[in-house]
Parts: C-alpha cells; sequence; structure tokens
C-alpha cells in the first residue's frame, strides 16, 4: 500500500516536473505577450497542481496537507485574476496580440480587406 | 530522491522564467515574469522543504503568495492607470 501511495506521488511530482519546465520554456520560446501568458498558466495550473497532489500523497492525513491544499486554493484563485488584469493592462496600453485573421472586422495593416460575406 | 528531481526541475524552470524576465521586450512580459518567478519560488519553498523533512516552510509560502498577488495587481494597476489611488468614479466625474 505504501509503495503504491509512494510510485503514485513519483509520477505525479515527475508529470509537475515537466509540465512547469515545458510552460517555462514557452515563456521564453513564445512569439508574444499573450502566448506568454498561456504558456505561465500552464506553471500555475497543472504545474503547480500537479507537484501540490504528489506532495499531498507523500503528507499523509496532517496539517501539512492542509497548508498544500491552501496553497493550492491561493494559486486557482489567483492566477486566473491575475492573467486577466494583466491582459486588460496590455489592451488598454495598446499592446495587440498577433493574428492570422481578426474577427472583429477591423483592417490588420497590410492584410487584404475583409471578405463582404463572412459576418463579424 | 523524488524531491530532489522536483527541485532541479523547479530550478530550471526559474532559470528560464528569469531569462524572459530580462529579455522581454515589453514591461508587462517582465511583469508575467515576476509573476511566474513568485510563483515557482513558492514551489521550490514547499518542495525544500519536503527534501530537508521540514515542511513549515509552507507559512512561508503561503505568505509569499499572499504578497506575490498583492505585488503583481499593485504593478498593474499603476501602469494602467500611472497611479496607484486611481478612482474610476472620481476619473469619470471630473
Amino acid at each position: 500500500m505504501m509503495l503504491a501511495v509512494d510510485i503514485a506521488s513519483w509520477a505525479l511530482l515527475l508529470l509537475g516536473s515537466f509540465f512547469t519546465v515545458v510552460g517555462a520554456l514557452g515563456m521564453v520560446r513564445m512569439p508574444e505577450i499573450f502566448t506568454r501568458m498561456h504558456a505561465a498558466s500552464v506553471i500555475d495550473t497543472l504545474g503547480i497542481g500537479l507537484l501540490i497532489a504528489g506532495m499531498v500523497l507523500q503528507a499523509g492525513f496532517t496539517l501539512v496537507t492542509l497548508k498544500l491544499l491552501f496553497l493550492l486554493a491561493l494559486f486557482v484563485i489567483t492566477g486566473p485574476v491575475i492573467t486577466h488584469a494583466l491582459a486588460q493592462a496590455c489592451l488598454h496600453e495598446g499592446v495587440e496580440p498577433r493574428l492570422s485573421e481578426d474577427r472583429r472586422g477591423r483592417a490588420r495593416p497590410g492584410a487584404a480587406p475583409p471578405d463582404e460575406g463572412r459576418p463579424t | 530522491m523524488m524531491f530532489a528531481a522536483a527541485a532541479a526541475a523547479i530550478v530550471v524552470a526559474l532559470a528560464l522564467v528569469i531569462t524572459r524576465a530580462i529579455k522581454g521586450p515589453t514591461v508587462f512580459d517582465r511583469v508575467l515574469a515576476g509573476n511566474s518567478v513568485g510563483s515557482l519560488a513558492i514551489m521550490l519553498l514547499a518542495v525544500v522543504g519536503f527534501l530537508t523533512g521540514r515542511p513549515e516552510f509552507l507559512d512561508i509560502g503561503l505568505t509569499y503568495g499572499l504578497l506575490n498577488l498583492i505585488g503583481t495587481l499593485a504593478v498593474l494597476k499603476f501602469f494602467r492607470h500611472g497611479d496607484l489611488a486611481y478612482d474610476a468614479d472620481e476619473a469619470s466625474g471630473s
């Protein structure tokens, strides 16, 4: 039984480490701020969630588990708040997302005019 | 052993995120990277706490998480309005 819990905890910690590194790699490789936010949210949700799940399995039913769950709740609540505020601040400052097609019907600089039959 | 692997992965991720914080062309990249550095530092605290058998480090992590949220929002509000005490009603009234 202990061995099964240990193996599950191993797997969760390794998966969490993997997603953390992938998210950080995405923050370096992604081309602009909005896609980088997407990569950062991978760290905040999958990476940290799986790492905390792995540590919860190691801690068992103790006060430490409660603190870890508080930490997880903190990340679940604050991650979207910060991402939202950051995106809003970016748009307010005039940082535009890089799009292959603007669905709001505005002309993209250096692009063909939007076709007529398409609802925008 | 498994905590050492997780700690190593978090340190690698921290290095990558700090690269973005240094390179970041706009201030928002730096804010985002700063927030991620905070999250990763909390996880590093927790994992190192488990690694050394002292999970009391989690209390520090919780405090740092709350500070991280407030710090990031304060910086964003400052860059959005140029003023930490900005009041939307007052601005639209005058």
